[in-house]
């Protein structure tokens, strides 16, 4: 099956951790799950975002279309990327968002698929 | 812990056990306990913690039965139920509730969260966590594991003296299970506190099974360097540079004491063995004293028994250290086809760690980020970043 993990960051402690020794910590530990991730077979794809504070939302209610600056939800934590895995079945997904070094950081939601 | 969880460890067990013998209906019984339990929350705190804790529980939990028995026009242990004095003492029946829970019948990855969760009262929500499974997972195979105890008609009982051997070893496995792969050598699991519990509930129900005393043992050796794992500000440290004062010493001499029982029941096996590469360990760090060939006759033994991918990694590297790092790295290199390692964490940086010694640093560096990637534990992941890092210069 594929699943894909939701990365949300606490989007302070990220932001404190830029350009700092933390977030070259950060960024070597992603790369290691990455590799590990293909080692195993278990990667298809991923994709890193921009800061939230790049986010602009659009809505078109009645036909008149609404845009703001800002991310859509307005929470501690923040999507910042996603991988798409093909795994056996959801547990084999979950011990590897447990990995992510994102769990430790915020949250890693895990979701299945959808239509295959 | 509050004294309700304290008296819910101890007292569950045998409660669930006495009123689901006769039943099998392990489900009803713990519905009907937690029910006694709520209770206990509510009335305790205002009227006092009862002289008797079990006694209390039980009435409450057994009129629940009557209950929902008489409910569902069923009557399968409804005399008895009544029959049962208030007063009445409730036999220790965990250890056959035990085996009931690591049945063969019982699918092996089940058997330990079962056992959690009936003998010791933990709640699934937690049990998952532990087990790294999503809750609802884990409440649907709780549920389907004691629908087949009851419909399957598997007995409440310790096993027979021929079959008891066998028996006991999945019960011991599902407990080793709960306490996590302590092979890694990592920082504090979850669940080691209740398997050490489980471990010597055995040892306690049955004193003279000499791998039942290894498993605990075991445990305790493992459990015992716990402090020393972790440094003051949190970094993770390997078992050749920890400070052997963290140790906790009264675990290692109570590991020692059962190992040396153990050895005087005259069967060796798994658990034993296990036990005896720990206290391998604590000796030569306590004494500087070289004895892997030691340890590599023990892991050979442990090879020869299971031939499990697991032993060969912890016997390659205890020839590395014995023999230097290119015996060991052949080893691990015979094993790479297994697809059961491809994601097992500790042959990654197993081989990582040889190569590096070896000076074959371009594929240590690739073994390196994979162990990385594949670890939870983010003091591990700093440890291991740290060693391929000083590789590099």
């Amino acid at each position: 099956m594929q699943c894909a993990l939701l990365i949300y960051n606490n989007e302070s402690t990220w932001k404190a951790s830029w350009d700092s020794e933390a977030m070259q910590k950060t960024a070597a530990a992603y790369k290691a799950f990455t590799e590990a991730l293909k080692a195993s077979g278990a990667y298809l794809s991923s994709q890193g975002l921009g800061a939230p504070d790049t986010a602009t939302t659009v809505r078109v209610r009645q036909g008149k279309p609404q845009v703001l600056n800002g991310p859509y939800a307005d929470a501690k934590e923040q999507l910042g990327g996603i991988y798409i895995l093909e795994v056996p079945d959801l547990d084999a997904a979950l011990a590897w968002a447990a990995r992510c070094p994102s769990a430790e950081l915020g949250v890693v939601e895990v979701r299945p698929v959808w239509g295959q | 812990m509050t004294e309700i969880d304290a008296i819910a460890r101890r007292s569950y067990g045998k409660l669930v056990a006495f009123l689901a013998a006769r039943t099998r209906d392990v489900a009803e019984a713990e519905d009907a306990l937690s029910e006694a339990f709520a209770k206990a929350l509510e009335v305790w705190p205002r009227d006092g913690v009862p002289r008797n804790p079990e006694a209390w529980l039980l009435t409450v939990a057994r009129r629940r039965v009557i209950d929902m028995q008489r409910r569902q026009r069923r009557a399968e242990s409804l005399e008895w139920l009544e029959s049962v004095a208030d007063d009445h003492d409730i036999p220790d029946q965990r250890l056959a509730l035990m085996f009931t829970c690591a049945h063969p019948a019982i699918e092996a990855p089940i058997r330990a969260p079962l056992m959690l969760q009936v003998v010791l009262g933990l709640d699934a929500t937690m049990i998952a966590s532990a087990f790294l499974m999503a809750p609802a997972t884990m409440g649907q195979r709780l549920v389907r594991a004691k629908t087949k105890i009851r419909q399957a008609g598997i007995p409440f009982r310790i096993p027979d003296r021929e079959e008891l051997p066998d028996r006991l070893d999945t019960v011991l496995d599902a407990i080793y299970a709960a306490f996590g792969e302590s092979w890694t050598d990592g920082g504090r699991r979850d669940l080691s506190e209740e398997a050490v519990f489980l471990g010597r509930l055995v040892v306690e129900l049955l004193p003279d099974q000499p791998e039942a005393l290894g498993l605990l043992a075991l445990m305790l050796h493992v459990d015992a360097r716990r402090a020393a794992r972790r440094s003051s500000t949190g970094e993770y440290v390997p078992l050749a540079e920890q400070d052997v004062t963290l140790w906790n010493a009264r675990e290692i001499d109570e590991a020692e004491a059962l190992l040396e029982r153990a050895s005087t029941l005259g069967a060796i096996g798994r658990y034993q063995l296990e036990g005896a590469v720990q206290s391998a360990h604590v000796h030569r760090c306590r004494t500087n004293e070289d004895n892997w060939a030691d340890v590599v006759e023990l892991y050979d033994a442990l090879y020869a028994m299971s031939e499990s991918p697991v032993v060969a990694i912890n016997r390659a590297l205890a020839i590395a250290a014995q023999r230097g790092a290119p015996s060991g790295l052949d080893i691990l290199r015979a094993l790479a086809g297994d697809r059961r390692l491809a994601e097992y964490q500790p042959y990654w940086a197993a081989l990582a760690e040889l190569l590096a010694q070896t000076g074959v640093h371009h594929e240590a560096r690739r073994a390196y980020d994979i162990a990385i990637g594949l670890e939870r534990d983010p003091a591990v992941r700093d440890f291991l970043r740290q060693r391929q890092e000083r590789m590099a210069r």
